[in-house]
C-alpha cells in the first residue's frame, strides 16, 4: 500500500522534510519567548553587555523593581481579569440563549433575524467606534469599565458558534420531555440545555476571555484613569515612555507578566483550544 | 414526533423566541447598530477642533470625503497595509496549506502532531500589544537579536531594525504570520480531512503522487474554504492596529510607511476630528462589507 510510483519523493525522505519543517516553525513560535524568559531573569548591567542563553537571577529583584515602579501592572491585571471574565460570562450566556431561540422556537420575522445575525457577523468594531465612543460619553460611562462588557452580550460569532453546535447536540425531544414534565421555558434554558452545552460553552468562554484580554484599541480610547487601565494599555504605555531612562530587566519583567499567565493557562486548556478552533468555522 | 399536535400551545410556547432573543437584540442596537449610524451621520459634518476653537458641527454633504482622497493620506495607508497583510498572509497560507496537507496525510503518520498543532496555535493567543512590545525590545539597537547576529558574525555593528522602511514593514508582517499561520493551518486541516478519502485511494491506485493528488484533488476541493480563510484574513488585515502601533509607537514610522488605517482613524479619533474620522470609517465600512459580501456568498453556496 504505502509503496509510491518514482515521481516525487520517497516516504521516509518526505517525512524527515515534515519534521525538520515542524521543528523550525516550532523554534519559530517558541524562541522570542524564550529570550523573554532568559532576559526578564537578568539585571539590567547584565542586558547591556549582550545576549547569553543562560538565565540568571535576577527574576524576582526586577518584578520588586516593578511593583516599586509607576506602572501598576498588578493592579492592571485585576482591571484586565475583571473585564475578561464579566465579557467571557455574559457573551457565552446570552448568545447561547440567542442561539437557543433561533434553534428551538419557530416565530415571525426568525428567518430575518437570522439572516441579520450572520450578515453583521463580519463588521468590525473599528468602524463603529466613533459612534461607539460618542454613545459612551453622552450616557457618562467613559472612563469606566462597563462599556467594555456589556457590549460582549451581543456577539455574532459566538452566537453562530453555539447554533452550530446546537444542531448537533440539541434534540428538541429533549425539550419537549421538559415541558412535559412541567419545567418553565426560562428554566429548561438554565438546567437542561446550559450543562449540555457546557463544552461548546467552555470553548467559547476561553475565546471570548482571551480576546478580550487581548484587546488594546477600543479600551484604551475609553478608560483614562490609570487605576483602571487594563495591561495592554499599560504595555502601550511602557511603549510610549523614553525607552532608555527604563531598567531592561522591569521591561522584561512586565512583558513576561503580560504575556505569560495566558502560555500557562493555554498549555493546561490546549486540547480543548486547539480542537475548538476548527469546529465551528468551517462548516461541513 | 407529533409536530403541530397542539397548535395553540406551540404558538405559547413560541413567544419566548422572542423573549431569548432580547437581551442580543437589545445589546446590539444600542451598542452596535446606533454608533454605526451616528458614524455615518458624523460623516457628513465638519466637526474637530482646531486648538482652541471647535470648528462645527456643520452640514457639508460629501465634503469630508473628497477631502480625505484630495489630502491622499488614504491611498499611502492603504498601500502600507495591503503590503503588511500580502507580505504576512502569503508565507502564512503557503506553510498552513503544506503543514495541513501533511497533518492530514495518514500514510505520513506523523509523530507529536499535538504538541505541534499546540506549539503553532500559541502565538495566536499571545496579546498582541505585549508582542509588539517583546518585538521592539528585542530588535531594539542593543537588544538580544543584534547581540545575536554579531555574536555569529552575521554583521559587524547593530543594524537599525526601527528605521528601515522595510525591516519595519516585515517585522510586523513576520509578527502577523507568527500569530495566524497555526490558525489557519488548523482551518484548513479541518477542511482537507472532511474530503472523501476513497478520491484519495482512488487517486493513489491510478499512480497519482502526493504533489499530483495535493495540486488536483485536495485544492480544488478547498477552494470554498480557501476563499473563506483569505477574506476573512483580508477583512482583519483591515484591522491592523495593535501590532505597528505598539512596534512604531503610534508614529508609523519611518516616514509613515508602517502606517495603517485604523492608525489613521486612532489618530482623528484622539485629535477628535469626527468629521473626518466617521469619513474614514464609512469608507471602511463599505470596503469590509463587500468582502463581508464575498465570504456570505461562497459560504451560502458552500452549503448546497
Amino acid at each position: 500500500m504505502n509503496e509510491k510510483k518514482s515521481h516525487g519523493m520517497g516516504i521516509g525522505a518526505r517525512r524527515a522534510l515534515a519534521y525538520i519543517v515542524l521543528i523550525l516553525l516550532t523554534f519559530l513560535c517558541l524562541f522570542w519567548f524564550y529570550v523573554l524568559f532568559i532576559n526578564s531573569t537578568r539585571s539590567h548591567a547584565e542586558l547591556t553587555k549582550g545576549f547569553t542563553p543562560i538565565p540568571s537571577t535576577f527574576l524576582l529583584t526586577n518584578f520588586q523593581n516593578v511593583m516599586k515602579g509607576t506602572l501598576p501592572i498588578v493592579r492592571g491585571m485585576l482591571n484586565s481579569l475583571l473585564v475578561s471574565v464579566s465579557s467571557a460570562a455574559l457573551c457565552v450566556y446570552f448568545s447561547t440563549m440567542t442561539a437557543y431561540a433561533v434553534h428551538v422556537y419557530d416565530f415571525k420575522g426568525k428567518a430575518i433575524i437570522s439572516t441579520f445575525i450572520l450578515a453583521v457577523m463580519m463588521i468590525p468594531t473599528q468602524v463603529t467606534v466613533l459612534g461607539f465612543l460618542q454613545l459612551v460619553r453622552r450616557i457618562g460611562l467613559l472612563d469606566s469599565p462597563i462599556p467594555l462588557i456589556v457590549p460582549a452580550i451581543a456577539s455574532p460569532v459566538t452566537y453562530f458558534y453555539m447554533k452550530q453546535y446546537m444542531e448537533s447536540a440539541l434534540p428538541l425531544s429533549l425539550i419537549e420531555a421538559a415541558r412535559i414534565d412541567g419545567s418553565g421555558e426560562f428554566r429548561t434554558f438554565n438546567s437542561v440545555v446550559l450543562p449540555l452545552m457546557v463544552p461548546a460553552i467552555a470553548v467559547q468562554a476561553i475565546f471570548t476571555f482571551v480576546s478580550s484580554w487581548n484587546n488594546y484599541f477600543v479600551p484604551s480610547l475609553i478608560i483614562q484613569t490609570d487605576t483602571k487601565k487594563t495591561l495592554p494599555i499599560l504595555i502601550a504605555q511602557l511603549r510610549s515612555a523614553d525607552f532608555l531612562k527604563f531598567d531592561m530587566g522591569q521591561v522584561y519583567v512586565t512583558i513576561a507578566f503580560s504575556i505569560f499567565p495566558v502560555i500557562v493557562v493555554y498549555l493546561i486548556l490546549s486540547k480543548y483550544i486547539v480542537g475548538g478552533v476548527s469546529v465551528g468555522a468551517v462548516k461541513g | 414526533m407529533g409536530k403541530k399536535s397542539s397548535n395553540q400551545n406551540v404558538v405559547r410556547y413560541n413567544r419566548w423566541g422572542y423573549i431569548f432573543l432580547i437581551p442580543f437584540i437589545a445589546v446590539y442596537v444600542v451598542f452596535q447598530l446606533v454608533p454605526l449610524v451616528t458614524t455615518i451621520y458624523n460623516s457628513f459634518f465638519e466637526n474637530y477642533r482646531s486648538g482652541l476653537t471647535q470648528v462645527g458641527p456643520n452640514f457639508v454633504g460629501l465634503a469630508n470625503f473628497v477631502k480625505i482622497f484630495q489630502q491622499g493620506d488614504i491611498l499611502k495607508y492603504t498601500g502600507n497595509t495591503m503590503i503588511m497583510w500580502i507580505l504576512g498572509f502569503v508565507p502564512q497560507i503557503i506553510v498552513s496549506l503544506v503543514l495541513g496537507a501533511w497533518f492530514s496525510d495518514p500514510s505520513l503518520r506523523l509523530k507529536g502532531q499535538r504538541f505541534f498543532k499546540t506549539v503553532i496555535y500559541l502565538p495566536n493567543l499571545i496579546m498582541a500589544s505585549a508582542f509588539a512590545m517583546l518585538f521592539f525590545t528585542l530588535f531594539a539597537d542593543s537588544g538580544p537579536i543584534n547581540s545575536i547576529l554579531m555574536n555569529i558574525g552575521l554583521i559587524s555593528k547593530p543594524y537599525t531594525f526601527m528605521s528601515h522602511i522595510w525591516s519595519v514593514r516585515v517585522l510586523v508582517a513576520f509578527m502577523n504570520f507568527l500569530m495566524w499561520f497555526g490558525n489557519t493551518t488548523i482551518l484548513l486541516m479541518a477542511g482537507m480531512l472532511g474530503i472523501d478519502t476513497s478520491l484519495f485511494e482512488a487517486a493513489q491506485v491510478d499512480g497519482a503522487t502526493p504533489t499530483q493528488i495535493f495540486f488536483r484533488i485536495t485544492l480544488p476541493l478547498l477552494r470554498p474554504i480557501l476563499i473563506y480563510v483569505m477574506i476573512t484574513s483580508l477583512i482583519g488585515g483591515l484591522q491592523m492596529f495593535d501590532v505597528p502601533q505598539i512596534l512604531t509607537n503610534g508614529s508609523g514610522d519611518p516616514v509613515r510607511s508602517s502606517m495603517t488605517l485604523i492608525m489613521y482613524l486612532n489618530k482623528h479619533l484622539y485629535s477628535k476630528n469626527y468629521g473626518m474620522g466617521g469619513a474614514l470609517s464609512v469608507i471602511l465600512f463599505i470596503i469590509t462589507g463587500i468582502l463581508s459580501l464575498i465570504v456570505f456568498k461562497t459560504t451560502a453556496q458552500n452549503k448546497d
